[in-house]
């Protein structure tokens, strides 16, 4: 990652926090706006932050990995599943039905990635259709079994959709209580601390994601593990003739990216809303690898490029709470759907390569042999 | 003299593979300090015997015996800690890595989970200079010179505390000048201790470093001599199987009129680089103009600006006198050039047709090959049966994929095609016998040097210098993108050549 990219993040994240200030202070003091838009962007970013951190994991050892989407859809399913069944089969209070949904989600990102790794690593399937296979498999089985458990005549839960056991609660962190003592009893001090307060009351998925993006770099590139991940994915015949196992080292690291897609998927319907819908990851694990690739498949870049797409996202959903306020000059802002495009538009311009070209692992998609 | 203790015995080591045996009961043994050479064309069994040694394949029968204790080897990671150390042929680096990473790689040093990068470099740096081998620890491998790539592969299998090393073709990839430093680099590490196996196919360097030479031919060991009590003929009798003629036998040069003249030509390549720069230089009929260099000094973009593959940025190619520059590879061959590509799988064959289809790649679609825009099979094979034994192709039959044959039948298909065309002017051969043994070798060059004897042009871009030296009525050197010195060959020397090719400012003596 150099700094340039950075840089570019930063000014991409600063042009659309300032589009939304500016419309938006009629109604809401700057601080307010700044603060809740970046609660917003770190709470949204968190699934394509753990996706590239998925991505990340997979293709620096080797193994090109374009199931995430499908990944994370399925882990979303079995996780709220999973928490349904705890909650209502056997009976278990709701917080522990919740964190073992958390747990059924990264086992179902587990269990499809391993199926990846069978494909491509064992099978040396070409890694591009076995993850369109994984992301088919995923829109079908999730959608069928959803039918199938929830509605009609034979639907286990006699047609109609339990409550789920709800959603991860959000962790407070105490800087308004640390910090009311030098506001001196001023209520708009008091009012700006908590403002702030808010960019770091987040739920537990989300501040994780931002502890696993700077642990997944630490290992990646001064560890062990890391070293021989990396080589594994540049030059497999090498890491052999020192005596590294080249196929363990890669079905190991497709596993763990397999287990952040998962978390992210439990992202959906454990911490964001307690419900379940078909296509509900709506092209996020596509993005994701966007995201990893101009972060140059690191963990710290993919993150920074993650919160570009995340503000943009915040900038949708405050553009709807501004809607009223938008001058008619800025009146196609209005369109959500234009608004919405945002994301996309930036993906394809981040991958023509104006900002620099990134390079993938040299061996990145290519079946070892001996 | 008491002979040396063995470090290492191979004993009755057979290893078959799809379709090939590739080691026969094979018995090999290695002395305490000693570089022992082993010698054998490709396909000969040096490289599958190495690797039974270092345990990246099996043997099915055998053993191995490390001083003289049995050793099973299941993986390298087996033969590294029985102290065997194995420098391949195509390095073993990571790119992006730095020689401390790359060197700790499958080792590493760490310190409360994190990689001790510090205590590496240390290391490194000592054995660096105990054996004067002078690298850098810190450095990005990527961008080093393939000679100190080669010495960071030496100083990983020391890392490792390595007392047998095995070098895999090292010198394949070196200058001269290199080469010769690895060959003192060898002799230090052997006044040490250390016991080296040299895998080559070069007789000269055979009988220059080894101090015992073990020849092999399709599997077997043939014998085990002392350079004292040989020479290359003989080697090359005992690689080959036959008599071998080592000289390549040319009439004096009786050059003619000028055929290919090149005039301030400059290419970029794909990264749009420019790589070649500004280069001038003509080739008459009846000559062979000689390209020397180490590769990668814009050869291979010259080749391809000269053959059509790539346009030129500036400059003017004409052939015969017309003027060809940035045309199509269609007009230029019509205009009377033979191309014998670098990559003969890529550019020279399509390795998914028939080797009668191979055979009228640059004619099909003219009579007698085509009538009417039909290809007419009977033509097809009527040519490729001439053309295969008057080049002496072996081959099943006409009908057999090109990737199937192996490495030098298929250059002979090639040269085949190119050089039995009726108007050939020209011929450009890009390294015309990489990777071939003795044999097609001795066949290739003959075939060239009988072109030029007909009044063709010959254009030899090798990074051979034996090659060059060998063939070449004038010699060009080749370096960072530009032409150093043209010289006639018989007014040079292999040292003055290697240090043009090096970069070195030498004037012509």
């Amino acid at each position: 990652m150099d700094w340039k990219r950075f840089g570019f993040i930063a000014l991409i994240i600063i042009v659309l926090f300032s589009v939304v200030v500016m419309i938006g202070q009629a109604k809401q003091p700057p601080l307010l706006i700044v603060t809740s838009m970046l609660a917003t962007t770190i709470a949204v970013a968190t699934p394509l932050t753990l996706g590239a951190l998925s991505g990340v994991f997979c293709e620096r050892a080797g193994v090109v990995n374009i199931g995430i989407e499908g990944m994370m859809l399925t882990a979303a399913f079995f996780g709220w599943l999973g928490g349904i069944y705890m909650f209502h089969i056997f009976q278990l209070p709701p917080s522990v039905s919740i964190v073992l949904g958390v747990f059924f989600a990264i086992l179902t990102g587990a269990l499809m990635a391993l199926l990846h790794a069978v494909l491509s690593i064992t099978f040396k399937v070409d890694q591009i259709i076995g993850g369109t296979v994984i992301n088919i498999l995923a829109v079908g089985l999730t959608g069928f079994l959803n039918r199938q458990l929830f509605f009609g005549s034979t639907s286990v839960f006699e047609g109609s959709v339990p409550s789920s056991p709800g959603v991860l609660p959000t962790v407070h962190i105490p800087i308004t209580e640390l910090f009311a003592s030098i506001c001196n009893s001023s209520a708009a001090c008091l009012q700006n601390v908590q403002a702030i307060n808010r960019v770091f009351d987040q739920k537990p998925i989300a501040m994780g994601a931002i502890l696993l993006v700077f642990l997944s770099h630490y290992i990646l590139f001064n560890t062990r593990w890391g070293l021989r991940t990396r080589a594994v994915g540049e030059h497999p015949q090498a890491a052999d003739t020192v005596g590294i196992n080249v196929i363990f080292m890669r079905y190991a690291n497709v596993l763990i990216g397999g287990m952040f897609a998962g978390l992210a998927g439990a992202y959906f319907t454990i911490e964001s809303v307690p419900s379940f819908e078909p296509l509900l990851t709506n092209g996020r694990g596509f993005i994701s690898l966007a995201a990893m690739i101009f972060g140059n498949w690191t963990p710290i870049g993919a993150w920074a490029a993650s919160l570009v797409f995340g503000a943009s996202q915040a900038m949708l959903i405050n553009m709807q709470i501004f809607r009223d306020v938008i001058p008619p000059a800025w009146s196609f802002l209005q369109e959500s759907y234009i608004v919405g495009l945002t994301p996309y538009i930036l993906t394809m311009f981040i991958l023509t390569g104006i900002i620099g070209r990134t390079t993938p692992p040299a061996a990145d998609g290519i079946p070892y042999e001996k | 003299m008491s002979e040396p203790k063995i470090v290492l015995e191979a004993k009755g080591v057979t290893k078959q593979f799809p379709g090939v045996l590739a080691n026969d009961n094979v018995d090999f043994d290695l002395r305490k300090g000693e570089i022992h050479a082993l010698l054998g064309e490709n396909g000969a069994g040096k490289s599958t015997l190495m690797n039974l040694i270092y345990g990246l394949h099996h043997p099915d029968k055998g053993e191995i015996f490390v001083n003289g204790k049995h050793i099973a080897i299941h993986s390298p990671n087996d033969s590294i800690a029985a102290g065997i150390g194995m420098v391949h042929q195509h390095f073993m680096l990571i790119p992006v890595f730095t020689v401390a990473e790359n060197v700790m790689l499958g080792d590493e040093t760490t310190k409360r989970g994190s990689l001790d990068r510090v205590a590496v470099a240390a290391k490194i740096n000592k054995i660096s200079k105990q054996y004067g081998l002078d690298v850098d620890a810190n450095a990005l491998v990527g961008p080093l010179p393939v000679g100190i790539q080669q010495r960071v592969e030496i100083v990983k299998t020391l890392y490792r505390n390595a007392e047998i090393v095995i070098l895999d073709e090292p010198t394949a990839v070196l200058t001269p000048q290199e080469a010769e430093d690895l060959f003192r680099i060898m002799r230090d590490l052997t006044a040490r201790g250390v016991s080296i196996i040299f895998i080559t196919h070069k007789l000269k360097e055979v009988l220059a470093v080894a101090d015992r030479i073990t020849v092999m031919r399709a599997g077997r060991v043939i014998n085990t001599v002392k350079p004292s009590e040989t020479d290359s003929a003989q080697l090359a009798n005992m690689m080959v199987g036959r008599q071998v003629i080592l000289t390549v036998n040319k009439k004096d040069h009786e050059a003619a009129e000028e055929i290919l003249k090149v005039e301030g030509l400059s290419v970029r390549d794909q990264r749009d680089l420019e790589t070649v720069h500004n280069v001038s230089f003509t080739v008459r009929g009846g000559e062979v103009l000689g390209i020397a260099g180490v590769q990668g000094n814009g050869q291979t973009e010259l080749s391809e600006a000269l053959t059509g593959l790539r346009s030129p940025t500036s400059g003017k190619v004409t052939i015969g006198g017309k003027d060809l520059t940035g045309k199509p590879p269609r007009i230029i061959t019509e205009a009377g050039l033979a191309h014998i590509p670098e990559d003969r799988q890529r550019h020279g064959l399509v390795l998914s047709y028939t080797v009668a289809d191979n055979m009228a790649l640059c004619d099909y679609y003219q009579i007698p090959f085509s009538v009417r825009g039909v290809i007419q099979p009977k033509a097809l094979d009527e040519n490729s049966r001439k053309l295969i034994s008057a080049y002496d192709v072996r081959t099943p039959s006409p009908f057999v994929n090109a990737g199937k044959l192996s490495g030098g039948n298929q250059q002979k298909v090639i040269v085949a095609r190119e050089l039995s065309r009726g108007n050939v002017k020209l011929v450009v051969a890009n390294q015309p016998t990489r990777g071939l043994d003795v044999g097609s070798i001795e066949y290739i060059h003959s075939e060239i040097i009988k072109m030029r004897d007909r009044g063709v042009a010959v254009l030899l871009i090798s990074a051979e210098l034996d090659e060059i030296m060998a063939l070449s009525d004038r010699i060009a050197v080749m370096y960072r993108g530009q032409i150093v010195a043209i010289v006639d060959s018989k007014k040079t020397t292999r040292e003055q050549l290697g240090l043009w090719m090096a970069g070195a400012h030498v004037e012509p003596a």
